[in-house]
Order: C-alpha cells, then sequence, then structure tokens
C-alpha cells in the first residue's frame, strides 16, 4: 500500500522506503511496505504486538542485520542516498540515523561518557568540543537542568525517566538527521511519559522521529502520521487525524475502536 | 468418575486407606531423615577432610614460618634457613606464564564469543579443543614441555643462534612458563567466555547503534564491562601455576641452585616442587621436616589467597551486574 | 484526539551541515588488523592440542620403526607376558633398569586401575551426596558457604594432598588397619578422591539445581514424599549432568601424577590386593623420565606411555563433554 495522504508541498519525505520485506530465514516478518517518511515530523507505527512493526524500524538503521540469517529486500533511501547495498558502510548509516530503545540501555560509564560515547568512537577529540556537544545533547534532551552538577557520577543512578532520556540524548550528541524510537516510553511511567512525549513534540521541529507505539493514544498525542501494521503487512498510513477519525480499512478501523489487541 | 460398567460404584475403603497411609506417613519420616542425613554425612566427611589437612599444616607448619624463612636461602642440606629463592623462582615463572597465556587465552574467548559463528566448524573446533586441553593429564604437558620446547624449539634455538652449544635445549625457566601457559589456558578462556556472556545485549545494540564498528564496541564497551571476568581467569591460571609440579618436573624446575635465575634459560626453584622433593627424597626426614611443612604452609596460603581473591572478584561482578535493570 | 499544537522551542538548536554521502568507508585499517589478530590467537588452543599429540608421539614413534630401540621393546613385548630368564613362567614385568630390561606394562595398568577404583569408590558417593545435600536441603544462605567450602578442596594442590597422604594419611592408615606397606594403592587412592571430589561436587550441584521447579511441584502434587521426589525424579533428571561430572572426574583420577607418585609406594607389581604399593602410568613417567637416556629404549616407550595416557583421558573427556552437552540440550527449553 502507498502512503493515502499526499505531503503537503513544504514537507518533504526524508526516508523513502520501497517494496522492503525483512525475511528471518526463509519466513517472512514483515513487508512489502512502502512509505514516505516526511522529514521533521513524527511518524508513528501502530499495531498489535508481533505484527512487525518493531521489525520495520529496526530496518531502517541496518539494526537488523545483527539477527542471524536475516534478510531484507527492498529499498530505504535517505535524501535520496540508497542505505542498504553493495559498497553501503552499516556503520555510516547509523550515525545519520540513530536509534533509542524500548528498555534504556546507558552504558556503565558516567553521565557524560555515555554521551560523549558517539563522539569518540567517531572521531571527536578535542575535549572541548565534546563538553560543548555534550552540554548541547543534554539541554536537547531536557536533562542538562537536572544532571550538570554531577555529570560524572554514573548514569546507572539516574531514575528510568532520565536514563531513557540521557539514551535520548547520547543518540542527540551524534547529530543524526532522523531518530528512531522503539516504544521508548513503554517502561516508564505516566509522568516519564508525559515528559518523553513533550521531548518529542520539542525534537520533531528540527529532526525526523519515527517511533513504534503500542499507546494508541500516544500516537494520536504525539504523531503527525501514523502507519498501521498488522500480521506482517503495512495496512495503513496516513496522516494521524485521518487514520483515527476515517480509516480507510477495517482492520485499521477495527484495531482503533478495540475490537482486538 | 464414570461407574464400573456393571453399574456398582466402588466405595473407597475408608479404613484400609486410613492404615496404608498412617504407614506411608512413617515410611516417609524415615525415609525423609534418612536421605537428609546420609548426604548431610557426606557432605560432613568432605568438610572434615578438609578441616583435618588444613589443621595438620597449620599446626605443624606456623611454628617454623615467619619473615626470616620467607627471605632467606636454604642453608644446611635443606634443614636450615628459608625458601627465598624457591618464592622468586615462581614468581618470575608465573609472571611470564601470564605474560604469553593471559593475551592469548582473553582473544581466544573474544574471538570465540564476539565474532565466530556457533555453527562454524572452526569454532566448534575451538571448542572442542579448550575442553581437551582442560583434560589433559599434568604429566602430559611435562611431556609436551619436554618433546616440543626443549627438543624441538630450544634445540633448533640452539643450533642457530649458539652454533650448537646447549643453551636452550635444556630445562629453562622460560620452557616451564610456557609449559603453564598452554595448560592454564583453558581456565582463562572459560572465565573470559563467562564473563563476556554475562555483558547484556542491549549495550552492544546500543553502541552499535550510535556507529561504533564491531571493534569500537568490543574494545570500548564489552571488554572493560567483562574486565573482573578477565582477572578472575587470571588469578586461577596463576594459582595454578603456583601449585602444579609435574609440568615442570622436566622442563625448569631444580632442586637446589646457587644463584637466582638471571635469564630466561635459567633453571629455577620453586616451593611446589620443593615439596616434592623433600616429601620423597630427603636423606633426613625429621631434620628436614619442619621447613617442609612451612613450605607447604606457604603454598597453601598462597593457593587459598589466590582462590578466595578470584571468587570475591566473581561475587563483586555478579552482583554489579545485578544493578541495571 | 486532537494533536496538542507543537511548541517551539529555543533548545532544540539545528543539526549542523550535512554529513557526507553514505558510501563504504571501510573501517581504519588497524580495526581490522585487531579482528585478524584475535583469529589468529584464537586457533591457538587447536594447535597447542595437535602439537601436543604430535610432538608426544613423534618421541613415541622410534618404538615402530627404529631397530636400535626394537632390539630391547616392542608392542608384543609389552602387551604380552614374557618369560624371563631366571623365572619359572611368563609374566609381564616392568623393569627397565636392569642388566635385562624388562618393559611389560600391566603392573602399570593394573596398578592404574586399581588406584583409580579405589578413588572413585569414595569420591562418587562422598562427592554425589554432598552436592545433594548442598542443592536440595541448604538454604540459600547455608549454601553460599558451603559450596565455597567444599571448593576449597579444588584448590589444594595435588602436591598437598600428595604430602598430606605421604607424611599424615599413610602413617595412620597402618596403625589403624595393621597393613605390611605403609605407602600402598588404599592410601593413595583415598587421598585421590580428595582430588576428584570437587570436580564430581561441583558438576552434581549444578546438575541437581538445575532441575526445573516444576518438575518437583508436579510430583509433590501428587503426594509423593520428598525423599520419594528426590529419588524418582530430581536425581535421575540431574543424572546426566552427575554423569558428566564423573567422567570428568574420572579423566583427573586417571591422569593425575603428584598423588600417586608420593603416596602410591610405587612398586610395580602384578597383585589384586588393594593395600599393596602400587604404580600407575602417570607416576612412572613422572618417577623415571628424569634417569633416562634420550632417544633410547626406555625414553621412547615412556613417551609411548604418555600417548597411551593422552589418548585415555582424550576420550573419557570426550564422553564426559558429550554427556554436558546433552544434559545442556535437554534442559534447553527451560534456561
Amino acid at each position: 500500500m502507498t502512503a493515502n495522504g499526499v505531503p503537503k508541498p513544504e514537507e518533504q519525505a526524508k526516508l523513502v522506503v520501497r517494496n522492503l520485506t525483512v525475511f528471518y530465514g526463509e519466513k517472512k516478518a514483515v513487508g512489502p511496505v512502502a512509505m514516505d517518511i516526511v522529514g521533521q515530523h513524527v511518524t508513528a507505527l501502530i499495531g498489535p504486538s508481533g505484527c512487525g512493526k518493531s521489525t520495520f524500524l529496526r530496518s531502517l538503521n541496518r539494526m537488523n542485520e545483527l539477527i542471524p540469517g536475516c534478510r531484507i529486500e527492498g529499498d530505504v533511501r535517505l535524501d535520496g542516498d540508497p542505505i542498504y547495498g553493495q559498497g553501503i558502510d552499516p556503520v555510516a548509516v547509523r550515525r545519520r540515523i540513530g536509534m533509542v530503545f524500548q528498555r534504556s540501555n546507558p552504558f556503565p560509564k558516567s553521565i557524560a561518557e555515555n554521551v560523549a560515547y558517539g563522539l569518540r568512537i567517531g572521531g571527536v577529540n578535542d575535549a572541548r568540543e565534546i563538553a560543548m556537544r555534550v552540554e548541547r545533547a543534554l539541554t536537547q534532551a531536557a536533562l542538562w537542568e537536572e544532571v550538570k552538577d554531577r555529570l560524572n557520577d554514573s548514569a546507572l543512578g539516574l531514575s528510568g525517566g532520565q536514563q531513557q532520556r540521557l539514551c535520548i540524548a547520547r543518540a542527540l550528541a551524534v547529530e543524526p538527521e532522523v531518530l528512531l524510537m522503539d516504544e521508548p516510553a513503554s517502561a516508564l511511567d505516566p509522568i516519564a511519559t508525559a515528559h518523553i512525549e513533550e521531548l518529542i513534540n520539542e525534537l520533531s521541529e528540527h529532526y525526523t522521529v519515527v517511533i513504534v507505539t503500542h499507546n494508541m493514544q500516544q500516537a494520536a498525542r504525539v504523531a503527525d502520521y501514523t502507519a498501521f501494521f498488522y500480521l506482517g503487512e503495512l495496512v495503513e498510513f496516513d496522516r494521524t487525524d485521518v487514520l483515527f477519525t476515517k480509516p480507510n480499512d477495517s482492520r485499521t478501523e477495527d484495531y482503533i475502536t478495540g475490537r482486538f489487541g | 468418575m464414570s461407574a464400573t460398567g456393571a453399574g456398582a460404584v466402588v466405595r473407597p475403603d475408608r479404613e484400609a486407606q486410613a492404615r496404608l497411609a498412617a504407614r506411608r506417613t512413617r515410611r516417609n519420616f524415615v525415609g525423609d531423615g534418612a536421605m537428609a542425613i546420609a548426604s548431610g554425612a557426606a557432605l560432613l566427611i568432605v568438610l572434615a577432610v578438609l578441616a583435618i589437612i588444613l589443621v595438620d599444616i597449620l599446626h605443624n607448619g606456623l611454628p617454623r614460618l615467619s619473615w626470616a624463612f620467607l627471605t632467606q636461602e636454604p642453608r644446611e642440606g635443606m634443614t636450615a634457613g628459608g625458601i627465598f629463592p624457591a618464592i622468586v623462582g615462581m614468581v618470575q615463572m608465573v609472571i611470564l606464564m601470564t605474560l604469553a597465556g593471559v593475551p592469548v587465552g582473553v582473544a581466544t574467548a573474544i574471538y570465540l564469543h564476539e565474532y565466530s559463528s556457533p555453527v562454524s566448524p572452526v569454532t566448534r573446533a575451538i571448542r572442542i579443543a579448550v575442553a581437551n586441553l582442560a583434560g589433559v593429564p599434568s604429566i602430559v604437558f611435562g611431556l609436551f614441555g619436554l618433546g616440543f620446547f626443549i627438543q624441538f624449539l630450544g634445540a633448533g634455538i640452539d643450533k642457530v643462534f649458539f652454533h650448537g652449544q646447549k643453551v636452550y635445549g635444556q630445562p629453562a625457566l622460560i620452557w616451564a612458563a610456557l609449559t603453564m601457559a598452554v595448560l592454564t589456558l583453558p581456565v582463562v578462556i572459560v572465565a573470559t567466555e563467562e564473563a563476556l556472556r554475562a555483558v547484556p545485549r542491549e549495550l552492544r545494540e546500543a553502541s552499535l547503534a550510535l556507529g561504533a564498528t564491531k571493534w569500537q564496541t568490543v574494545m570500548h564497551v564489552v571488554v572493560p564491562q567483562a574486565a573482573p571476568g578477565i582477572l578472575t581467569g587470571t588469578i586461577l591460571a596463576v594459582s595454578r601455576g603456583a601449585g602444579e609440579v609435574a609440568p615442570i618436573l622436566f622442563t625448569g624446575a631444580a632442586y637446589f641452585l646457587p644463584q637466582l635465575p638471571t635469564h630466561l634459560s635459567s633453571q629455577f626453584m620453586s616451593p611446589s616442587y620443593h615439596v616434592y622433593v623433600l616429601s620423597t627424597q630427603s636423606p633426613d626426614v625429621d631434620a628436614t621436616k619442619p621447613i617442609l611443612y612451612a613450605t607447604v604452609l606457604v603454598l597453601l596460603v598462597l593457593t587459598f589467597t589466590l582462590n578466595m581473591a578470584a571468587v570475591v572478584v566473581r561475587a563483586r561482578m555478579r552482583r554489579r551486574q545485578g544493578v541495571p535493570a | 484526539m486532537a494533536r496538542q499544537k507543537r511548541s517551539s522551542s529555543a533548545r532544540i538548536t539545528v543539526p549542523p551541515a550535512r554529513p557526507p554521502k553514505l558510501t563504504l568507508a571501510p573501517a581504519p585499517l588497524w580495526h581490522r588488523a585487531a579482528e585478524w589478530t584475535l583469529r589468529v590467537l584464537a586457533v591457538s588452543a587447536i594447535v597447542a592440542i595437535v602439537l601436543i599429540l604430535v610432538f608426544i608421539a613423534k618421541e613415541a614413534a622410534p618404538i615402530f620403526y627404529s631397530a636400535a630401540v626394537r632390539a630391547e621393546v616392542t608392542l608384543s613385548k609389552m602387551w604380552v607376558p614374557q618369560l624371563w630368564p631366571g623365572y619359572d613362567e611368563s609374566a609381564s614385568i616392568w623393569q627397565p633398569v636392569s642388566e635385562i630390561p624388562k618393559f611389560g606394562i600391566w603392573p602399570l595398568i593394573l596398578g592404574t586401575l586399581k588406584i583409580t577404583f579405589v578413588a572413585m569408590l569414595f569420591s562418587i558417593p562422598l562427592g554425589v551426596g554432598a552436592a545433594l545435600y548442598v542443592a536440595e536441603y541448604a538454604r540459600p544462605r547455608t549454601r553460599e558457604i558451603l559450596k565455597p567450602s567444599v571448593e576449597l578442596l579444588a584448590g589444594i594442590p595435588s602436591v598437598v594432598l600428595g604430602f598430606f597422604a605421604l607424611m599424615v594419611m599413610a602413617t595412620w592408615f597402618q596403625d589403624w588397619f595393621h597393613l605390611e606397606s605403609r605407602l600402598n594403592a588404599l592410601v593413595s587412592g583415598v587421598a585421590l578422591s580428595f582430588a576428584v571430589i570437587p570436580v564430581i561436587f561441583t558438576l552434581s550441584e549444578e546438575a541437581l539445581r538445575a532441575v526445573p521447579r516444576s518438575y518437583v511441584e508436579a510430583s509433590t502434587a501428587l503426594g509423593a514424599a520428598r525423599w520419594q521426589t528426590t529419588l524418582r525424579v530430581v536425581l535421575p533428571a540431574a543424572s546426566p549432568g552427575i554423569a558428566a561430572g564423573v567422567a570428568l572426574g574420572l579423566g583427573r583420577a586417571v591422569g593425575e601424577t603428584m598423588i600417586v607418585l608420593m603416596a602410591s609406594g610405587n612398586a610395580a607389581i602384578v597383585s589384586a590386593s588393594l593395600v599393596d604399593s602400587a604404580r600407575t602410568i602417570s607416576a612412572t613417567i613422572a618417577a623415571e623420565l628424569a634417569e633416562v637416556v634420550f632417544g633410547g629404549a626406555h625414553y621412547t616407550v615412556l613417551f609411548f606411555l604418555g600417548t597411551l595416557l593422552f589418548l585415555t583421558t582424550f576420550c573419557i573427556n570426550s564422553l564426559g563433554d558429550w554427556a554436558i552437552r546433552r544434559m545442556k540440550r535437554r534442559l534447553g527449553a527451560t534456561s
């Protein structure tokens, strides 16, 4: 299925997905998917568990390749550059398309070192530049005020919500163009969740955000565009308000009205 | 429950059931008790043996133990003085062994766990080799040291560098250390792999998602996290190295040397070898007994301390990993 | 379900100029070199095992082809009892250092079997029994003290166990049992069991604790007493792991050198009695290798024995590993 909603002229497709299919061995996990992900907007992927939305998300930054037996067919282009193909380095892809995971996974290092990690392995060595970018990333993640006095403390001492924001800051420090988020708030309490949603709102001003969520209300609150996945297929993709009020497909309507989870 | 075909319901005989139940209860009581007592007795015997050995050695060795004992040379045919040269020799050998063996063992474990595919024949071959290396008798390692290091490598070095003079083609510190390094390789590999396995997958994923290469992930995230486990493996290897005798019997250990080892080709003394020789070939058993017991005590204290240090490091590592969710 | 208006935030700064296009940027050269070094080093274990076998067999090979060696000893002379001058009947005698060198290896094999038998006789019940107590009956806090305590026994170097057997146990045994030889198969076998018990204990305890709770619950819910559940459910379920521990312990017993070298009396005789002095293959090698002429018949035979020992323990340990792998596979669904 192709995109139902036509992007407004000022909304350009940042990530263009065509015919993307993910196989685990012989079994098809998800696809074929065709989708235009609009730049500097939030796109949500919803659907019941096991429908393939996380698998699809992970194929956008080539993280699926880590699973043995996984095969990807199809095409994904970032601003016109293909990210799959002979001669394309997945490491370079991941520097431009970042990811935040469902359960926060800070390194057992200090807060500052966590954020600086991506910079160091990317070859940035200047201490002042690192410090500046760490501060900027933590500010963008709305965490700077809370941790600016304890940057050298262990990241594991932060609360769950703070750790997740730290992971967001860590991903932002690398200055990706696209941020993929796999159920970023599902392990958090409602207040921390609200913080994360507010953050996503603000980030979408300048970053392209693709978020997987099992919480429809969250998609409705946060996303400009929503894609509904079911049983490994992209069923419908449209602007959020259209999808939730006038869905085209009966399966979408059933899911949204809660007829199945 | 449906009735029998004839239509008659079998009425349970409550009295017989009660009698059976009472007998079973008695039997169970006895059975439970017997099993607990038997297994408890086994445990007690094992611990008692351990205690007896420790007490005997402590009791007989402690009187002779002193700072002088550890820092003096043996005198008067091993009936007086101390075991300083043996301690020095052992330390030298263990240091060489660690330098040679630990990097190779850690590299093997990293390759096995992080890089190799579990189904590839090379991986399976390495694992079989490691498992069998762990089971090779220590005397066979001694033969290996003799046949390979001394007769082959050593003799070869002599021919090329020393014009046939016998320098390395005979028992030497370096050959004993290398033999021990091969012997303790499985210990290091197993401990390192255990530590690598305990590093959560999420940390690797986080690093890769930030655009790190696999090597960077391994070096900057996985190995630092696994460092305590590597330390455990090293400590255990050192403990084995200090205690094993058979591998060094023909590859470098000597009973009495006039001076401390100065070259890789020197022979060396070692407390473990010392115990063996003093026990079996001492001309005057009663006179050397105090020195013998004290040496055994030193050896025991050393290996126990090392093993306990390894246990503590491993326990702290496990506790630390329980912290992140 | 209306979306909230996006708040404009001065916090979010515009990402800087576009980074270079996506191309194949090969990892820095030294990363690749480092990874290749890892691969090369990893093969070291295979190299080691192969080298061990090759170089031991190489020194033993002359028994098959060297005329000088074969003049003194051949395979058949080792295995088949020979009629030596001065003896009434043919016998297998190990007497390499004498006017007529004799290389009958049956005394050594018998000695190895006897001492191993004694060691396993003691270590299996004690090891499994202690493991049973620690795994089934001990409270978790107590277990944390008991388990390392037993494993402390594993930390005692074998030369110390041999020393203890030689100095202390031998005297006790001789006093209590009025034995003829102070150093004999019994003493060394018992001392050997101290080294084997921790091996059996560790693996058995692990196997017993790995038995899924669901089995125990099912058995108890059916009205079984505790001892019945242990005997009929837990022990059988743990038996592959216990068997693996026994196999590994057996390998350890067969190959152990120092304890038997120091405590068995080192008399290479053919005798069924457990309280006679005995000698094992490993102790023979250790005791005699220091005195041999390089390349001579005696030297060759000792290396031959070493090869035999290597192959035997190789087989026993492979069996044990196979059993461990089977156990892990069987319990695979749960762990």
